[in-house]
């Protein structure tokens, strides 16, 4: 049954002219960035460290900050890909279809989730394919790129668990748009702040998700960060549950 | 098989806050039959269906589909179970057949099923050939045929329409109410509307609700009998007793200020007892009519008499 409504909802998102602009938009700015990485790579980098030992990396050097920006980007677009998730389904009226069905609320939840994520992870397969191309020019270090791509995937899933909630609040996709990327930025200036000279915090660099994201970007397949990333997605999805459970309930 | 009906609904309420939405709704519907719920905007028709179609847990009462409760084992519960809403449930990005595929899957019809019932399904609604339209791009009767569809393709033993023919025009709505007379044959239909017409010409059975309280519930072949009786006024009225003594006169009601109702054995010749009677007694007789209660008259009275009894409590 959640394969059905995950199927279902990929579906629909390939057929809305949204998902697709998304799409190309991501690969574009992408794409740009990337290439002034590669060119910057090969000007200015790349003659400093002929001969010198033990040097990094082109997946240190030009990768990590691409994964980085790919990153930001996808705080900015998961909200505008969740934001249909309930709200739209509230205010057409859609989900009546749903909730008359045979169907508990979990699988609702569920199968929503993971179309959203297969749609997603449709996204990261395609800007991996920029880091791929370097292996025609050079060696890469795959456990390196594998742990960045697992670190973009973790990070995006946990938006989208995030931006899932916020749009079973309410009956306006922009309104979930809006609240869901500034909850987003909000756990970001969070990080920001945790990590700035005079207001230095522990809980609120442990709190955002991007110091989770960093060690997958070093390379490190960090389970502490893999836990933060599920126990982030489960309490979300909980949330979106008990949210949908609320609403049959008399007052 | 077991003299449980299809649907059984005892002491539905349901509250927003202070607000009564519904109140001590009771129901009991089999096979066969078709039940109209009737009433004004706001009178707590959507809310009523919701709780039977699981959309909205009670605040008190139970229902049960097939003796199957559905607050306890939902699932099963909706199976039996196909519900229009208000607003039909649909995606206008895809195709009909695509739309109609996904709640088949939905209510658990396996993989090989669905085309079969797809098929029997836009038969019914006569959407055959419309298969491949986008939902987006059709009609309001259309859209309502494809909801219709979506609520019967999974063959529920209990189908209910929230307000089925609002917004169609004429010819819609007599196909409509052919494919709900159709219905009975092998399902429970409830439908709410708050068009009288629409109950009298597929309904049997009638529920009129009032600002959250069911203030009439009756089978519309003992309406019939309502078309033999009399109203009548009097300035000097006798008890109801005496009155039930003239010849003709079955029943009598007395409605307070000297007015009655009265049921007649034969409408032919009654009359004349009567108002012998009214004559010969002095009761002053000032109304007499015949009470040929359409839906409509039994609405209003209904809803009047209520009115009266709030403004006196």
């Amino acid at each position: 049954m959640i394969l059905v409504i995950a199927r279902h909802e990929l579906r629909r998102l390939f057929y809305s002219p949204l998902a697709w602009s998304i799409l190309a938009l991501v690969q574009l700015i992408l794409a740009f960035l990337f290439l002034t990485a590669v060119q910057n790579y090969i000007d200015n980098v790349m003659p400093k460290l002929a001969g010198m030992a033990n040097a990094p990396g082109v997946v240190s050097l030009v990768l990590t900050p691409f994964f980085l920006w790919a990153g930001v980007i996808m705080l900015g677009i998961t909200p505008i890909l969740t934001m249909r998730g309930f709200s739209e389904e509230y205010q057409t009226g859609s989900m009546a279809l749903l909730i008359a069905a045979p169907l508990s609320v979990s699988e609702i939840v569920l199968g929503k989730y993971f179309g959203l994520v297969a749609f997603l992870s449709v996204m990261i397969a395609m800007i991996t394919l920029m880091p791929l191309s370097l292996s025609l020019g050079t060696s890469l270090d795959w456990g390196h790129l594998q742990a960045q791509i697992l670190g973009l995937f973790l990070l995006t899933a946990s938006f989208a668990a995030a931006g899932l909630y916020i749009s079973s609040l309410t009956r306006q996709p922009a309104l979930a748009a809006v609240g869901g990327f500034g909850f987003l930025l909000l756990l970001f200036v969070f990080y920001v702040a945790g990590t700035a000279q005079g207001t230095q915090s522990q809980l609120f660099v442990y709190i955002s998700h991007f110091s989770h994201y960093l060690p997958f970007l070093r390379g490190e397949f960090s389970t502490r960060a893999l836990a933060y990333y599920l126990l982030f997605a489960l309490t979300f999805l909980g949330l979106t549950i008990r949210q949908l459970d609320n609403q049959r309930l008399p007052r | 098989m077991s003299a449980a009906p299809l649907l059984l609904a005892e002491n539905l309420s349901r509250y927003y806050g202070r607000h009564r939405a519904i109140e001590a709704f009771s129901l009991r519907l089999n096979v066969g039959e078709v039940l109209g719920l009737l009433g004004p905007n706001g009178a707590g028709k959507t809310t009523t269906l919701n709780l039977l179609s699981g959309g909205l847990a009670p605040s008190g009462g139970r229902v049960e589909i097939d003796g199957i409760d559905l607050l306890e084992r939902p699932l099963q519960a909706k199976q039996r179970l196909g519900y229009l809403p208000e607003n039909p449930p649909l995606y206008d990005d895809l195709s009909i057949d695509e739309y109609l595929r996904y709640c088949a899957r939905l209510h658990g019809l396996r993989r090989a099923e669905v085309p079969e019932a797809m098929k029997r399904a836009k038969q019914r609604t006569a959407l055959d050939k419309a298969g491949r339209a986008l939902i987006g791009t059709l009609s309001k009767g259309f859209r309502q045929r494809v909801g219709i569809a979506q609520a019967l393709i999974h063959q529920p033993p209990l189908i209910i329409l929230d307000e089925p023919t609002v917004g169609l025009d004429p010819l819609q709505i007599k196909e409509i109410r052919a494919l709900i007379s159709e219905l009975r044959n092998e399902h429970a239909v409830i439908l709410s509307t708050h068009i009288l017409a629409e109950v009298q010409t597929v309904c049997d059975r009638v529920c009129i609700l009032d600002r959250g309280r069911p203030v009439y519930s009756d089978s519309l072949a003992r309406l019939a009998a309502f078309a033999n009786t009399w109203r009548v006024t009097f300035s000097n009225p006798p008890d109801a007793h005496t009155l039930g003594r003239v010849a003709g006169i079955s029943g009598v009601r007395s409605l307070g200020e000297g007015r009655f109702l009265l049921q007649a054995k034969t409408d032919a010749g009654s009359a004349d007892a009567l108002v012998q009677a009214a004559c010969m007694n002095g009761w002053k007789l000032r109304e007499l009519c015949l009470q040929q209660d359409s839906l409509e008259q039994i609405f209003l009275r209904v809803l009047h008499a209520d009115g009266q009894e709030e403004a006196t409590a």
